[in-house]
C-alpha cells in the first residue's frame, strides 16, 4: 500500500448527507438514475502528475492480471479434453483481453484527470489522509492469527486476534483491563457455538485439552 | 389458488418453533446490523455464510431473509437519529428524517419509517406470492441461451447502472470473473489459473471472496479513515404517530411499493433509485411542499416503504431466475450454491418446502420487526454507542472464523486477507465491489450456459439468440449500454425521471 500523501485530497469531504454520488462536472444529471459518462472525469486535478500516479497502479495491476490470464489460457494444453465448439480456453481469453483493454482505458481516463471516488461511509472520514499504518498493523495481526490458530487453538488465537485488532484500531484506555476479557469471552463463546450448535469443529488447542 | 395452498403449507414450515427461532434470530441480528454503522446486510449475510455448513437450508434462508428485511428497518433508525446513512438507499431517510428528529419530532419520523417498512414489505411480499409462481411458470422452459442472456444482463446492469464510472465498474466485474475462473474447468476438468497448486484447483471458495470483499475490505478501509469522535445520536422517545401525521402518511405508504417492487426486481441497483423516485413523487404530490428538506413526514414514509418493497422484488428475480439484483441477493445466491441448490424456475417445483417456507417466514418476520422496532427504537439506538475499535475488531474476528470454518486451513486466511486488501484497493480507487461479487458468483455458471448453448447450436453464434426471450434481454442490454448516448438525444428540461 502507498504511504500517506502530504498534499490535501482533491476530493471534497462529503457533506453530512454523505454518499452523494452525483457527478460534480456541472451536468444536471439526476442522482443515481443515470451513470455519468466516465464518472467524475471532469473534476480538475490539482496535482495531475502526483495524484494520478497511485491510481495508475490499479491500471498496472489490471494489466498484469490480464496478461497472466491470457498467458495461462494460451499455454493451456487442451487437445485431449475439448468437448463441443467452445473449449476451456475461450472464456479466459475473452476475460484476459478485456482486462488488458480496461486497463488501457482506465489509464487513459486517469491521465485525462478522471479519479475514482473513494467510498464514503458512516465511520469514514475522507478529509484526513489515509492511516495506512493501522491497516498494516491489522494485516499483521490477521496473519499472526493465521499462523497461530493451528498451534494455539482457536479460543486463544481468536482472543488475540480480537484484542490485537481493537488495539490497532485505537482502543488504548482499556487495553489491559476490559479488552482482554471481552476478547476471551467472544472467542470462547464463538468456539462453543460453532462446536455445539453448528457442528463445525474449530481446533481447541492445548488450552481446551486442559479443560 | 395454487399459490395460496402452497403459502399455507409454507406457514406450516415457517411456524415450527425452530424456524420461528431462526426468523427471530434473523430479524434481531438484521435490526442490530442495520443500526450499527459500517456493517450492512450484505456483509452480515456474507459473515454468516459458514452457518450453511451446519444448518439446513430452510433455516438458513429464513434467517438470511430476516437479516435482509431487518437491516432495512434498522438502517433508517441510524439515518434519522445520526444523519449518517450507511448505504445509498438510506440517504433519503436522513434528508427528511434527521431534520424531523432535530425539531423534536424524531418519534414520528421513526414511526413513519417503521410502519412504512412494514407496509412496503407486506405489500411487496404479497406481490411476490402472486407473481413469483407465474414468472417461474413462464420461465420454466427457458434454456441455456436465455440463462446466458440473463446473466449477461446482470453483468452489464450492475456495471452500468451503479456507481459513477462505467470503466471502473467493468474493471471490478473482470476482477470477479477472473477470480471465478480459478480452479478446474467444470466441463473438461482442465486446470485454469491454478499454477499447479492443489489448493487453487478447488477454486477460490465463494465464501472467501464474499467475506474478503465485503467484510475485510470494508473493515480495513474504515480503519484507514476512521472518523475520530463520531457523532452522537439524537435522543428520542417512543415512536408514535398522531392523527394528523397518519392522514399524511397512509398514501405514501401505499404508493411506495408501486415504485419499489418493480425496481427491486430488475437489476437497477436495489433500493437506491426507487427511494429517490418515491421521494420526488411524494414531493410533487404533497400539499406541504415547503416542508420538504426541513422534515416532511411523507418524505420518510414513502421512500422507506419503497425500500422494503424493493427487497421483495429482489427476491422475485433471485428465486425465479437466479438473477441477483443487489449485494444481499448475490450473497444469498452464493448460499444457494453452497447447498448445491440452483435458484431458477425449477426451484418452485423442486424445493417447494424451502421456497414457500421462506416466503411465509417473510410475513412472520415482518410482524416481528414491527413489534421489535416500533416500541424499541430508542433501545436499538443505544447500539450506536459501541466503541468503534470493538465493532471493527469484531468484524475482522468473525470474518476470520468464517474463513477458517470453510476448510480449517490457515492458507484460506491468507487468501482472505489478500482478497480483503483487494477490496480495500477497490474502495480507495472507486471500483464498486458489487460487480466483482456478481462476477465471481455468476461467472462460472454463465460460462457453462454459454458453452451448453453453443454445443446445442453446434458452435453457431445464432444459438445464443434463437429465442424471443434472449432477443428481448439483449435488446435491454443494448439500451443500457447505449444509454449515455441516447440520453443526449432526449430533449433537455423536464427529463427528470420520466421513464
Amino acid at each position: 500500500m502507498s504511504t500517506p500523501e502530504p498534499p490535501p485530497r482533491p476530493e471534497p469531504s462529503p457533506a453530512p448527507q454523505g454518499a452523494s454520488s452525483a457527478p460534480e462536472d456541472g451536468s444536471p444529471a439526476p442522482e443515481g438514475a443515470s451513470p455519468a459518462p466516465e464518472g467524475a472525469a471532469a473534476r480538475p486535478a490539482r496535482f495531475p502528475r502526483l495524484r494520478g500516479s497511485s491510481e495508475l497502479g490499479v491500471c498496472a495491476l489490471l494489466l498484469a492480471v490480464g496478461v497472466l490470464v491470457l498467458t495461462d489460457a494460451l499455454t493451456m494444453d487442451t487437445v485431449a479434453s475439448v468437448r463441443g465448439p467452445v473449449g476451456p480456453r475461450t472464456v479466459p481469453v475473452v476475460v484476459g483481453a478485456a482486462l488488458v483493454l480496461v486497463a488501457v482505458l482506465l489509464a487513459v481516463d486517469v491521465l485525462r484527470g478522471g479519479r475514482g471516488e473513494a467510498e464514503g461511509g458512516e465511520d469514514v472520514d475522507l478529509s484526513e489522509p489515509g492511516d495506512w499504518r493501522t491497516v498494516a498493523l491489522l494485516a499483521g495481526v490477521f496473519l499472526a492469527f493465521a499462523a497461530l490458530v493451528g498451534p494455539l487453538g482457536f479460543p486463544l488465537a481468536g482472543a488475540l486476534l480480537f484484542w490485537g485488532s481493537a488495539y490497532a484500531l485505537g482502543s488504548r484506555s482499556h487495553a489491559l483491563t476490559r479488552d482482554p476479557l471481552i476478547a476471551a469471552g467472544l472467542s470462547v463463546a464463538t468456539y462453543a457455538v460453532f462446536h455445539l450448535l453448528l457442528g463445525v469443529h474449530l481446533p481447541g488447542g492445548p488450552l481446551m485439552g486442559v479443560l | 389458488m395454487d399459490s395460496l395452498t402452497s403459502l399455507m403449507n409454507g406457514f406450516g414450515t415457517a411456524l415450527t418453533p425452530l424456524n420461528l427461532l431462526w426468523a427471530a434470530c434473523g430479524v434481531l441480528l438484521g435490526t442490530a446490523i442495520g443500526v450499527l454503522p459500517g456493517i450492512g446486510p450484505a456483509m452480515a449475510v456474507a459473515l454468516l455464510l459458514p452457518v450453511t455448513y451446519g444448518l439446513d437450508p430452510t433455516a438458513a434462508f429464513i434467517m438470511f431473509a430476516g437479516i435482509y428485511y431487518g437491516g432495512m428497518f434498522g438502517g433508517s433508525t441510524t439515518s434519522i437519529l445520526l444523519n449518517t446513512p450507511g448505504e445509498s438507499a438510506a440517504v433519503i431517510a436522513a434528508i427528511e428524517g434527521n431534520p424531523m428528529a432535530k425539531a423534536g419530532r424524531g418519534s414520528q419520523a421513526l414511526a413513519a419509517a417503521a410502519v412504512g417498512h412494514f407496509a412496503g414489505g407486506m405489500i411487496g411480499t404479497i406481490l411476490l406470492v402472486v407473481l413469483a409462481p407465474t414468472v417461474a411458470r413462464l420461465a420454466v422452459d427457458i434454456g441455456a441461451p436465455d440463462y446466458f442472456a440473463v446473466m449477461v444482463l446482470a453483468f452489464i446492469a450492475v456495471t452500468s447502472v451503479l456507481g459513477s464510472s462505467r470503466i471502473r465498474g467493468f474493471a471490478s466485474l473482470l476482477i470477479g470473473l477472473t477470480l471465478g475462473l480459478v480452479g478446474l474447468d467444470q466441463m473438461t476438468g482442465q486446470q485454469r489459473l491454478t499454477f499447479g497448486s492443489l489448493q487453487l484447483s478447488d477454486g477460490i471458495d465463494v465464501v472467501l471472496v464474499a467475506v474478503g470483499l465485503f467484510a475485510i475490505g470494508e473493515a480495513l478501509w474504515v480503519a484507514a479513515h476512521l472518523r475520530r469522535g463520531s457523532g452522537t445520536a439524537l435522543p428520542v422517545g417512543r415512536p408514535w404517530l398522531g392523527r394528523d401525521e397518519l392522514r399524511r402518511t397512509w398514501k405514501p405508504w401505499l404508493r411506495g411499493p408501486v415504485i419499489g417492487f418493480p425496481f427491486g426486481a430488475i437489476p437497477a441497483g436495489g433500493a437506491e433509485i426507487p427511494t429517490f423516485l418515491s421521494y420526488i413523487t411524494e414531493k410533487r404530490l404533497s400539499k406541504h411542499k415547503e416542508e420538504f428538506g426541513k422534515g416532511a413526514v411523507e418524505g420518510v414514509a414513502g421512500p422507506e416503504s419503497a425500500a422494503s418493497a424493493s427487497a421483495a422484488g429482489t427476491l422475485v428475480s433471485m428465486l425465479t431466475l437466479g438473477l441477483p439484483t443487489t449485494a444481499v441477493a448475490a450473497v444469498m445466491l452464493a448460499a444457494f450454491q453452497q447447498y448445491g441448490i440452483q435458484p431458477g424456475p425449477l426451484l418452485f417445483e423442486r424445493e417447494p418446502e424451502l421456497v414457500w417456507g421462506l416466503i411465509a417466514s417473510l410475513f412472520v418476520g415482518m410482524v416481528m420487526l414491527l413489534v421489535l422496532n416500533l416500541p424499541l427504537a430508542p433501545v436499538w439506538a443505544k447500539l450506536l454507542r459501541i466503541p468503534r475499535p470493538y465493532l471493527y475488531a469484531g468484524i475482522l474476528f468473525f470474518a476470520a472464523v468464517g474463513a477458517y470454518a470453510v476448510g480449517g486451513q490457515a492458507i484460506d486466511l491468507v487468501i482472505l486477507l489478500i482478497i480483503g486488501l483487494l477490496g480495500l484497493m477497490m474502495r480507495r480507487y472507486g471500483l464498486p465491489v458489487l460487480p466483482a461479487v456478481i462476477g465471481v458468483i455468476l461467472g462460472p455458471n454463465a460460462e457453462q450456459q454459454l458453452r451448453r448453448a453453443l454445443q446445442i447450436s453446434d458452435g453457431s453464434v445464432t444459438g445464443l439468440v434463437n429465442t424471443p426471450f434472449a432477443v428481448t434481454v439483449y435488446a435491454v442490454i443494448a439500451l443500457l449500454l447505449l444509454w449515455p448516448w441516447l440520453k443526449r438525444l432526449v430533449p433537455r428540461g423536464r427529463t427528470e425521471h420520466k421513464d
